[in-house]
């Protein structure tokens, strides 16, 4: 019987061609409404483990289940059923540029039959996002904070169950990586939705995270729950410049 | 009189007695141009994205397909356009009955038109970032909706600009048209002006020529100019 988790790899391993070990063994299972962060090394099998859950990877040992499914058991229209109940937030967040901030949101409805389609959830996730002011803008004529919400925005506007966030802040400065971290727990907060943040920054952990998967060379070598006393006053880029740069 | 009169007299004879023939040279060439583009967006379009996206690598790799496709649109594009057009005159009666006469005389200009243009879609999808692709994939998109939805609109001011490069370079390939009776603006300028010797009415023609592609080339750049957002 397959998990109820949201997100419940057994043994799961993903062997590329020629030999190298993306993955190996990794036994973690993601409660729902939990938000968990992937940290590790580059190279340490982060990115390997969020490619085989959304499928574009699959994995060569073991199982993986995603909302309730075995991935390694779809075929290719059962995979796209699936990615499309999965929020995916990415690095470079890749917005089409020819496309308003309101077209980009409404790419992930535009692939679903007509009648799932609602101008409503659009106009709600703009306002949660906070940009329904910029709606009509270009992605070009954002910040990288602005276009970072966007891409959550889309990645939101399914209502998905499961997030997942591929180094979500590493482009962006700290304050701005605190209001985009603050909107994927406020998703949490507000939908319900299991949040996976794959990332090497420690900060970003501490300041979302309910729990931590410490990978390396391709294993899973820890899991830790965060204290809540790890937790620290947000502060801003120039206090914390003063702080740690100061004499 | 001066030499500037003398010119426009020429002009203005030469013109009067063969302005009905200049206007339905310039038909010609609209029409080749007109149906050759139409072939170019509706056949080039679709050939260069199958190549984008089926190269080796590609979304949907399928190296057959992808080889067979690639390898057409060299071949056509390598030949030279006049050599082209007999190559083709087998093809061409088969298809019109005739070889010769400006409907006829487009088969080829077609052909040209969708290799030229299916390699500049291909060239300028491959310019669109990996990521919008991959964006589309973990969208759940299939592949055509990954065209439509994603890579057409991102690459759109691009494909307008190619457009307009590839019908200028087809009103050059078209004035070669004169010689299977494609008629047209080219031809007009051969036939009375180097066959009979009227340079002043070819070099009038030559200018109505270069008109036309400053204003193609104008409206081109400004429709992409008005797509492009980046």
């Amino acid at each position: 019987m397959l998990p109820t988790s949201p997100v419940a790899l057994a043994r799961a391993g993903v062997a590329y061609p020629g030999g190298v070990q993306g993955m190996a063994g990794v036994d973690l299972t993601v409660a729902g409404g939990e938000i968990l962060g992937v940290i590790g090394e580059s190279g340490a099998g982060k990115s390997t483990l969020l490619s085989v859950l959304t499928g574009e990877v699959s994995a060569t040992s073991g199982t993986v289940s995603v909302l309730g499914q075995d991935v390694g058991r779809l075929d290719r229209a059962g995979l796209r059923r699936l990615r499309r109940d999965i929020g995916v937030v990415f690095q470079g967040v890749h917005l089409l540029s020819n496309r308003t901030v309101r077209q980009n949101v409404e790419v992930p409805l535009d692939l679903r039959p007509r009648r799932e389609r609602s101008a409503e959830a659009v106009d709600d996730v703009l306002r949660f996002v906070g940009l329904d002011q910029r709606a009509d803008a270009y992605p070009a004529q954002l910040s990288g904070g602005q276009r970072q919400r966007v891409g959550i925005a889309r990645a939101l506007v399914t209502r998905p169950r499961l997030l997942l966030c591929d180094e979500p802040t590493s482009a962006l400065d700290a304050a701005t990586a605190g209001e985009v971290l603050d909107l994927l727990r406020d998703a949490r907060d507000r939908f319900g939705t299991t949040v996976v943040i794959v990332t090497h920054d420690l900060d970003v952990v501490r300041d979302v995270c309910d729990r931590v998967a410490l990978f390396d060379d391709g294993r899973l070598v820890d899991v830790l729950a965060i204290a809540p006393a790890a937790r620290r006053e947000r502060e801003s880029y120039l206090d914390r410049a003063r702080r740690e740069l100061g004499a | 009189m001066t030499g500037q009169d003398d010119i426009l007299a020429s002009l203005g004879a030469s013109l009067v007695a063969r302005g009905d023939d200049l206007i339905e040279a310039l038909g010609e060439t609209a029409y080749m141009l007109g149906v050759s583009l139409a072939a170019a967006v509706v056949i080039g379009l679709p050939l260069g994205a199958a190549v984008y996206l089926t190269r080796p690598g590609g979304i949907v790799p399928q190296r057959i397909v992808w080889s067979i496709v690639n390898f057409l649109i060299n071949v056509i594009r390598s030949f030279p356009f006049l050599l082209l057009v007999v190559f083709l005159v087998p093809v061409t009666r088969a298809v019109y009955g005739t070889t010769f006469g400006t409907p006829a005389a487009t088969f080829s200009l077609c052909v040209v038109a969708v290799a030229v243009y299916g390699r500049l879609v291909e060239q300028i999808l491959r310019e669109v970032s990996p990521g919008i692709p991959r964006v589309a994939q973990t969208l759940g998109a299939t592949v055509p909706q990954t065209v439509w939805r994603f890579l057409l609109p991102e690459a759109l001011p691009g494909l307008v600009y190619a457009l307009t490069s590839a019908s200028i370079s087809l009103l050059s390939y078209s004035t070669v048209l004169g010689v299977v009776g494609g008629g047209g603006i080219g031809d007009f300028a051969l036939r009375y002006g180097y066959q009979e010797y009227d340079d002043v009415l070819m070099y009038f023609t030559i200018l109505v020529i270069l008109i036309i592609v400053l204003v193609v080339q104008a409206v081109g750049q400004r429709i992409s100019v008005r797509l492009d957002h980046r």
